[in-house]
């Protein structure tokens, strides 16, 4: 995929950011080309700003998150945004309201944003459908988590300066990550070729569809690659059948020094935390400053969020 | 009543082989007096009232072999007055109800109870359906012999299956005995568990949960196994996927006997039409490949699937306004029913005679029924429809009481224009 070094100019993002499905190439370039300007800032020692000043946000959070939702948090407040977190695991839904009735609800107190993280595939596009304001997703289902995406993206092309022509492994759970699915959708839209690796069980159907290639063996799935994400695999899933053991797993999928061997010599490794060392990834490996991106992926993510906000905030 | 007299019709009964232009007397006891080419004006009585058909089709009236009528306990979703009026604008006069209702439809004296309230209320005939298992979970069997004779037409879990195989046996051996109609939703639960629509590119792409073919397949194995032991009335509600077909064609090739049906939606959509969450299209079960609809169509053609049914499932705006996989389940559709089957015609994918075959004697024969023909001395249920009229579903226009209709906007060819029940016109078009 070709892609022009300068991006053209575009007047208006969409309303909202309900996944990397539904942006362009110059609008996901866009959003990274902001995120830039605010790393530095977020390493200042005033990290104030009053672009937000006035606006509304909130984030509604349905499931619990520790990094996705201080980020937004964070994000907002840099921007001077007033910044309300609900934490509705334990809220009214529970009483038996409906999304849509909170969402109305919401809607009456005249948000500028809302933020939404939840269970359900296309959560978000539902309310985005009953609301007046600007919805970004921050995690639904399985389906996406587009400002993840984004920041993985941007801290990709921080230290390999580029995204186009790398080759990209994602290893592990892709059935049940939403992580996957974005970054499949943006990292093959920036022109990276991408690699995903699973035992079967944990391979969804027809993936290739999205323009991937699925491998079942690390060594064959590492292969040249500049990129080794892994997915965390989440401890519920070693007690159903989709794997026999947490040793077996780790014994084929987890990633060691062995294995990342098999990669390009200069391969660095990213994951979305949080992580299961020992599980999906030998704990030494993750914590080497040399080859693990995952501390600059959780600090860049606050300048993805305050970009998406301050683009899609009107 | 008075003596009528259906003139310029083309005359399709699949039951007699039929397909000419003719015309129908109907005697003063709304049953068929005569029928076919040779009938004229002059074989009626002087006093009959003359109807001018002007070429449009008659056929018999529709039975549909699988509808959720809301008596008792939905009464919001659906109700005999509005599901009568819903059917008979869609041609379907014979209506099998399904019994999954509140409380559900599984001793003698719901029976009753329902069977008074639909003569009071429906303006259609109507088949009640009991359930299966008590409770509908799939435990004990209900009461065959004595639902049978209050008048139970057939017995279903609906959207259940029997899980266990023993009970299911059982099932099977029992009913061979006292010759019930056992009709069986097909869907292995452990791998359909918190499934919500076809697992492939879409349930990937939405991040929904599948439910794969399998889950269908291995019922349908399971049961015909035990049809092969205790050869009873067996029939699969609905079937969606190609593989099923295929485990149909080596049975029924082996000479077993048993029927098929399928969803009008199945042959009419695909997992591609859910695009974006709607939840309308939340089907059970699901919409597949465009590669399984075809192979149902041709399913059809083979005479391997008997029957097409509505499957109509009314549901308030409620149930479907919440996440997809939250939405409730399944889609009116009596109404429409005819005008998308008549897109199989009209892409000629199926001989129009197969369609009306599928929609009124072959269910008939299934429910062994007196209905679904226009052979003499019948009670004169019959639809007439222009084939070729051109409308768009919109959903505020259909008559049902839920509006979830899977078909919103879609462009339809051949209309509805009348409806007689026992002789009586009970839905003109206007």
């Amino acid at each position: 995929m070709a892609v022009q070094k300068n991006t053209p100019a575009i007047k208006n993002l969409p309303k909202h950011l309900l996944g990397i499905q539904n942006l362009s190439i110059q609008e996901a370039k866009k959003i990274l080309e902001e995120a830039k300007s605010f790393i530095k800032l977020n390493r200042s020692a005033s990290k104030k700003l009053d672009v937000l000043h006035g606006k509304t946000q909130i984030n509604l959070f349905f499931e619990p998150s520790t990094r996705t939702q201080s980020s937004f948090d964070l994000a907002g407040k840099r921007l001077g945004a007033d910044v309300m977190t609900m934490n509705m695991s334990n809220s009214a839904l529970k009483k038996g309201e409906t999304l849509i009735d909170t969402a109305m609800t919401l809607n009456a107190m005249h948000p500028d944003i809302i933020v939404i993280r939840h269970q359900d595939s296309g959560a978000p596009n539902l309310l985005s459908q009953k609301v007046n304001c600007t919805v970004i997703n921050a995690g639904d289902g399985r389906r996406e988590h587009p400002t993840q995406a984004l920041l993985d993206a941007l801290t990709i092309i921080n230290r390999k300066g580029k995204i186009e022509g790398l080759k990209i492994a994602i290893c592990g759970d892709i059935l049940h990550s939403r992580v996957a699915r974005s970054n499949i959708y943006l990292m093959n839209m920036l022109g990276a070729e991408v690699n995903v690796i699973a035992p079967k069980t944990l391979m969804p159907r027809s993936i290739e569809r999205l323009g991937v290639k699925s491998f079942t063996d690390m060594k064959k799935g590492l292969d040249g690659c500049d990129i080794v994400m892994m997915l965390r695999l989440q401890n519920e899933r070693m007690q159903g059948s989709f794997l026999p053991s947490k040793r077996e797993y780790y014994e084929f999928y987890g990633l060691t020094p062995e294995k990342l061997k098999f990669a390009n010599k200069d391969a660095l490794i990213m994951h979305p935390g949080p992580m299961n060392r020992g599980v999906e990834i030998d704990t030494k490996l993750a914590d080497d400053i040399n080859v693990s991106l995952v501390k600059e992926q959780v600090e860049l993510g606050v300048a993805v969020r305050m970009a998406c906000l301050k683009l899609y905030c009107k | 009543m008075k003596e009528k007299i259906l003139i310029n019709a083309r005359i399709i009964d699949p039951s007699q082989k039929m397909d000419e232009k003719g015309s129908i007397i109907i005697d003063e006891n709304g049953k068929i007096k005569s029928i076919g080419k040779d009938v004229k004006k002059s074989n009626s009585s002087a006093s009959a009232e003359i109807i001018d058909l002007k070429n449009n089709i008659l056929i018999p009236g529709i039975v549909d072999m699988k509808a959720f009528v809301g008596e008792p306990g939905y009464e919001y979703k659906e109700n005999f007055r509005t599901l009568s009026q819903a059917a008979l604008a869609g041609g379907v006069t014979s209506i099998v109800t399904m019994p999954n209702t509140k409380p559900i439809i599984d001793n003698v004296s719901m029976v009753d109870f329902i069977i008074r309230r639909g003569r009071d209320k429906a303006s259609v005939n109507l088949y009640p359906c009991a359930t299966l298992t008590r409770e509908i979970e799939g435990k004990q069997m209900t009461e065959f012999g004595l639902l049978s004779a209050k008048g139970i037409i057939g017995f279903t879990d609906v959207v259940k299956t029997v899980q266990n195989t023993e009970t299911m046996a059982r099932i099977m051996d029992y009913a061979s005995d006292i010759n019930v109609l056992i009709m069986q939703h097909v869907e292995d639960y452990e791998l359909s568990k918190n499934g919500c629509i076809n697992d492939g590119e879409v349930s990937t792409r939405l991040g929904l949960e599948g439910i794969s073919y399998i889950a269908e397949k291995v019922i349908i194995e399971r049961d015909l196994s035990l049809l092969n032991e205790f050869p009873c009335r067996y029939h699969i509600n609905q079937i969606s996927s190609k593989e099923s077909l295929d485990v149909i064609k080596r049975n029924k090739e082996n000479g077993m006997k048993f029927s098929v049906g399928v969803s009008i939606n199945n042959l009419s959509l695909n997992e591609n039409d859910i695009g974006d969450f709607k939840t309308f299209l939340k089907l059970s079960p699901p919409l597949r490949l465009e590669d399984d609809r075809l192979a149902l169509v041709q399913g059809i053609k083979s005479g391997l699937i008997d029957v097409i049914v509505s499957d109509h499932t009314p549901e308030d705006e409620e149930g479907k306004r919440l996440p997809f996989a939250q939405a409730a389940t399944g889609a009116i559709g009596i109404e429409t029913l005819l005008p998308l089957a008549l897109e199989m015609h009209h892409n000629e994918s199926l001989p129009l005679v197969k369609i009306i075959e599928t929609l009124t004697i072959n269910p008939a024969k299934i429910l062994r029924i007196n209905k679904g023909s226009l052979k003499k001395g019948s009670d004169a249920d019959i639809c007439i429809f222009d084939l070729d009229a051109p409308w768009v579903v919109k959903a505020n226009m259909l008559k049902s009481k839920s509006k979830n209709t899977a078909v919103e906007d879609r462009k339809l060819q051949g209309k509805v224009l009348m409806t007689f029940l026992k002789g009586d016109l009970v839905f003109k078009s206007t």
